[in-house]
């Protein structure tokens, strides 16, 4: 049985795997000079590698892959698993064979959940490994600005999903559904799409909604001081001020909610015009600075005054791994759970 | 009687149409025995709960004594040439002989490479590029080489032309001789299964309308034509299966173990098809009875 379903499936797992060599074998030769670079110059290591396009190309395609590789994996290899062989009949040649439905779907399932794993696992930690030194400098930032690829941490939603352990859980499920919504369909391009469908589901469903539960995080409630506002947001240029983003002061952590509350505790939804003075003139107009600097101090005095406070909540970077293992396994048990699913369907196939 | 397949009250529907209602038959063991239908009377669905591709809705079906497909050694007594003779296209014929040894523990590969050679095919040619004929004569082998005690076809000749459809059957005899095994095949072609079968089932809207061994079912069907007379007035022992009239003669299709010794009637041999065809329009008959007669007068 494992024989024929290698046989069926090895042109899908080549193309897929191929391709992963040629990424894991580009970061193979470019990580120990990254990590050379960073061992030198630790301080300069971002500014350095800014300058360096191709690095940035494969930093963008190993984080792309992250993402995309899963959902290959559930459309071309886990929906036409079972949708082809319904679609070809040829699931009553194998039925008919002394095996029983439960011993093929089994072997089928376990190749293709292997197969899935381990590219998930080959992509996931090459990237880990290469982009390691970008971790470390981009972890040891103090100041929380996000403009170019290489200031993102690997705990924020951009790359979380596509580094470290994480990929295998992706890439299992995502073969998991495959298979199920061939199973279910019977169909394999339908299957293909609803496959991909449910992929960005997940993927929309797991960093806004359970990863953020996986670790308890931290809470803290702060005084709103000189200098630390980082933006300001309101309903258009006369509109009420909305919302104030203070930065935050810990390197790599991935902030969960950042929000002013006022004397009792409760969430401000609306602010006076005043408070734009904090952030002091917009650059580029012409004013005293004397002036500006008393009027933002003035500002800050009576944002103390009335008892307003930004309560922050965030995931700190010491809880990466925590946070990986258990989304990891979350993933797991979701594809364990699909394939108890497609036990029972294929029981039913006729 | 020795049953391969013995059924009670057996039913299937999908989702709201019934394909099978409370069909009861036994299928006698060591024999090729002919299912014989209408297009939708079942068969397919029978066949398929047979092999244990379907689940029945109600009842119950037994095959050599076992549930259908409850295990594997229930699987290897039970070969199954499904209908369209599917292969995988994208294997070579070695690679079909191979699974099938990887597959079945009583995989008999000297019959399986015996039948392919003779067949003159080139092993190391891709299914999908075979002819129709070459694909069933394939999945006959794969059916053949597991070493069966029940083989079931499901239409196996329906796609194929005459001459691929004349060498399928040979075939199919010449293993049933050399192997001893029992085998069902249904088909809506009754000359199909004349040739190769030895007893004959037929099936009209899942109930048995007649079933025997083809060479008593000839002996005890007669055609009678004679001066027109009512059917009712026959002996007891004469069972019409069908009657036609014109204003001063009857033809009369009877089923009887004794001889026809009534002078007025000129007694003719029955063609195995003509006996089919009156067992299935009789059933047709029977249900347009059932219905209102707006054409009383026509």
């Amino acid at each position: 049985m494992i024989w024929l379903t290698w046989r069926q499936f090895r042109v899908n797992a080549l193309v897929v795997y191929a391709a992963l060599l040629a990424v894991v074998a580009a970061l193979a030769l470019t990580g120990p000079h990254l990590a050379d670079v960073y061992d030198q110059s630790a301080s300069t290591f971002l500014d350095w590698i800014a300058t360096r396009r191709l690095d940035q190309s494969l930093y963008v395609v190993g984080t792309v892959g992250g993402f995309v590789v899963p959902a290959l994996i559930g459309a071309f290899w886990g929906a036409p698993m079972i949708a082809r062989e319904l679609e070809a009949g040829t699931h009553r040649l194998a039925w008919s064979q002394t095996v029983t439905r439960d011993r093929w779907l089994a072997t089928k399932l376990g190749l293709g959940l292997v197969g899935a794993s381990t590219a998930g696992a080959v992509l996931g930690l090459a990237t880990t490994w290469w982009a390691h030194p970008v971790d470390k400098a981009v972890g040891a930032r103090t100041d929380s600005d996000v403009s170019s690829i290489f200031q993102v941490a690997r705990l924020s939603p951009q790359l979380f999903a596509s580094r470290g352990v994480a990929p295998i859980g992706y890439a299992a499920l995502a073969f998991v559904i495959g298979v199920l919504a061939g199973a279910v369909i019977r169909r394999t391009v339908p299957a293909m799409a609803v496959t991909l469908a449910a992929y960005v589901v997940i993927q929309i469903v797991m960093p806004n909604f359970v990863r953020p539960h996986l670790a308890t995080p931290v809470d803290t409630s702060t005084k709103i001081a000189a200098g630390s506002i980082h933006g300001i947001m309101g309903r258009g240029p006369d509109g009420p001020i909305e919302r104030i983003d203070v930065g935050s002061a810990h390197p790599g952590a991935w902030v969960l909610t950042n929000q002013t509350v006022d004397a009792n505790g409760a969430t401000v939804h609306s602010f006076g015009k005043w408070v734009t003075d904090c952030l002091g003139p917009p650059p580029g107009t012409d004013k005293g600075s004397q002036t500006d600097a008393a009027q933002k101090q003035a500002c800050y005095d009576r944002l103390a005054s009335e008892g307003y406070r930004q309560h922050l909540s965030y995931q700190p970077a010491g809880s990466y791994w925590a946070l990986q293992w258990r989304e990891t396994g979350v993933l797991l048990a979701g594809a364990a759970l699909l394939c108890g699913a497609c036990f029972w369907r294929v029981r039913r196939l006729s | 009687m020795n049953a391969v397949i013995s059924t009670a009250g057996l039913g299937k529907r999908y989702r709201r149409r019934w394909a099978l209602t409370d069909c009861t038959l036994d299928v006698p063991a060591g024999k090729v025995v002919g299912l014989v239908g209408p297009n939708g009377a079942g068969k397919t669905t029978l066949l398929s709960m047979a092999v244990g591709m379907l689940a029945p809705t109600t009842g119950t079906i037994e095959v050599l004594g076992g549930r259908p497909a409850s295990g594997p050694e229930q699987l290897a007594k039970v070969g199954y040439v499904a209908q369209d003779t599917p292969t995988y296209t994208g294997l070579t014929v070695d690679e079909h002989l191979r699974l099938g040894a990887a597959l079945n523990p009583r995989w008999d590969d000297a019959v399986a490479r015996d039948r392919i050679r003779r067949l003159g095919v080139d092993p190391a040619q891709r299914a999908g590029r075979l002819s129709g004929g070459q694909r069933a004569q394939l999945a006959l082998t794969l059916g053949i080489a597991k070493r069966p005690e029940l083989l079931v076809l499901d239409e196996p000749v329906a796609s194929l032309d005459p001459l691929a459809r004349r060498e399928f059957l040979q075939d199919l005899m010449e293993a049933v001789a050399e192997h001893e095994m029992s085998v069902v095949l249904s088909s809506h072609l009754v000359s199909d299964l004349e040739r190769v079968c030895d007893h004959l089932i037929v099936l009209v809207d899942s109930r048995v309308q007649v079933a025997g061994d083809i060479d008593d079912l000839l002996a005890t069907h007669h055609r009678l034509t004679g001066p027109r007379r009512d059917p009712e007035t026959l002996p007891a022992d004469q069972q019409v299966i069908s009657a036609s009239h014109t204003d001063r003669q009857s033809t009369l299709l009877v089923r009887t173990e004794a001889p026809v010794l009534d002078p007025a009637w000129s007694v003719d041999q029955l063609g195995l098809e003509d006996l089919v065809l009156a067992y299935m329009s009789g059933a047709r008959d029977v249900a347009r009875d059932e219905r209102p007669a707006f054409e009383v007068l026509s």
